[in-house]
């Protein structure tokens, strides 16, 4: 289905609509001749990380604003592909992990092999987060008191999971990385970082 | 002369404070970025003060020094206004180079001069193309100063007039709005809206021109935190270092087409090399 909507969408954008204005004179076939013609010394398992995937090729294509009916069938692939703890486990681990994985931006730069540490969430890369935490940034919404301002709601916890797992299943090319998604964190760390949002012993929420 | 190197000290100084006494110091990220802005004031009074001038000015000797097994200068190397022409060449490129039958920018230009002519070796210059942080400046990067310096005071000047630049600008531009990795970064993820930063570091809009024109100029530049250079070849690299891609090659295909892409963004801004990062 996916892969049907992508060639339209390269045919459409081929014909010249609503899209970009460089990209219409682009061989398809020349940007990926380039990329694999500019890695010639990365390790091939590094060079699976340029492949992108239907839902990235289409976000590139629509530079993060596809027609509604991409948009809608992206959010239902990926809110699919979602995974939960096992049952009995609750949604929400440590907020005090979370914290630690919030502030963190290591993991899986090429210097960062081989690992020294867990994979950290890097929210505060851009978000705010803990008010106390002056060096946030912008890039996304201020998530302060984000817990408290929604009473603490057992389906905001699930959303905020279900939000860090993959923001994709909610907003379609959401800006934000897939983490769960991706394999970079683990079902264990989003836990910890739904706790940090939504426990209301975070500082998140004081 | 001592009052330039107290201040400078003093700069310095305010720059390197811990990282933790940064953060704790909240609005001091706000304090270092006045302080670097009166640096770059005092910068030009006195562009001499940067020492990113040493890169130019080591670089200004590798260019007329007889080197490399062919024993030649690079004063033959055409940087596409004719040999050895190096006023207001840097404005110009990338652009279309009919000897090599492709676009490049200055870096890629100088590594095929330094092979063509001076007879070195392209594969170990761009082994590690790079400096550490503290380190002297690389050959190419000391080149890369030099020659972008020389076009200080022009405005960026794409040339789109060749088949090949046009189809570098599509392929620029296409590779800015890619997603790709395992965090679905494309650069346009960090440098496609007003106002941005991550943590306290302020992201330039790079897709609109008004912001483009104050920033692609400043490159090469000088990073005070690594007391190096960093050419616009590095700087990309970095990007996709942090992008979680692996390490991009000097000088290549998609390096120079978002060249030509950022430069074409920057069309009429003005040259001001090296630049101060922090």
């Amino acid at each position: 289905m996916l892969r049907a909507l992508i060639r339209v969408a390269v045919v459409a954008s081929m014909a010249g609509s609503a899209l970009a204005q460089g990209a219409h004179d682009l061989d398809r076939g020349a940007l990926d001749r380039a990329i694999k013609d500019s890695w010639r010394q990365a390790q091939p398992e590094w060079l699976q990380r340029l492949k992108q995937d239907d839902t990235q090729a289409l976000c590139s294509l629509y530079r993060n604003n596809p027609p509604a009916d991409i948009a809608a069938a992206i959010q239902a692939r990926e809110k699919a592909a979602i995974k939960y703890p096992a049952a009995g486990v609750a949604l929400m681990g440590d907020w005090k992990k979370g914290e630690r994985l919030a502030q963190s931006g290591y993991g899986m730069r090429f210097t960062d092999y081989p690992p020294r540490a867990e994979n950290g969430g890097n929210c505060f890369a851009c978000h705010q987060l803990d008010p106390k935490e002056l060096s946030y940034g912008t890039l996304g919404p201020s998530l302060a008191a984000y817990g408290k301002t929604r009473n603490f709601a057992d389906a905001d916890v699930k959303a905020v999971y279900e939000r860090i797992y993959n923001p994709q299943a909610a907003v379609a090319c959401a800006n934000m990385p897939r983490l769960g998604a991706s394999g970079f964190l683990s079902l264990e760390q989003i836990r910890d970082l739904t706790a940090y949002v939504m426990s209301p012993e975070s500082p998140v929420n004081k | 002369m001592i009052v330039r190197k107290r201040l400078f000290c003093a700069v310095i100084a305010g720059l390197m404070l811990p990282a933790a006494a940064a953060l704790a110091a909240g609005a001091s990220d706000d304090a270092t970025e006045r302080e670097l802005e009166n640096y770059r004031q005092m910068l030009k009074a006195d562009p001499w003060s940067n020492p990113g001038m040493l890169d130019v000015d080591r670089g200004e000797a590798l260019w007329g020094e007889k080197r490399g097994p062919n024993k030649a200068s690079l004063e033959g190397c055409d940087l596409g206004k004719g040999p050895g022409k190096i006023d207001g060449a840097f404005a110009e490129l990338p652009r279309y180079f009919r000897d090599a039958d492709r676009v490049m920018d200055l870096e890629s230009r100088l590594l095929w001069c330094m092979e063509k002519l001076q007879g070195f070796e392209a594969n170990a210059l761009v082994k590690r193309p790079y400096s550490k942080a503290n380190q002297s400046g690389t050959e190419l990067e000391a080149l890369t100063s030099f020659v972008a310096s020389k076009s200080n005071g022009a405005a960026f000047a794409p040339q789109l007039t060749h088949e090949k630049e046009r189809a570098a600008l599509a392929l620029g531009e296409a590779l800015f709005f890619r997603r790709q990795g395992p965090m679905d970064f494309a650069c346009a993820t960090c440098h496609g809206d007003a106002g941005k930063r991550i943590r306290l570091q302020s992201l330039p809009y790079l897709s609109q021109p008004e912001e483009a024109r104050q920033v692609v100029g400043e490159w090469p530049a000088y990073r005070v935190s690594q007391g190096t250079v960093m050419t616009p070849q590095h700087r990309l690299a970095d990007c996709y270092w942090q992008m979680r891609l692996p390490l991009v090659d000097y000088g290549s295909e998609v390096t120079v087409a978002l060249t030509m892409y950022l430069v074409n963004q920057a069309k009429g801004g003005v040259i001001a090399t090296p630049g101060l990062k922090r």
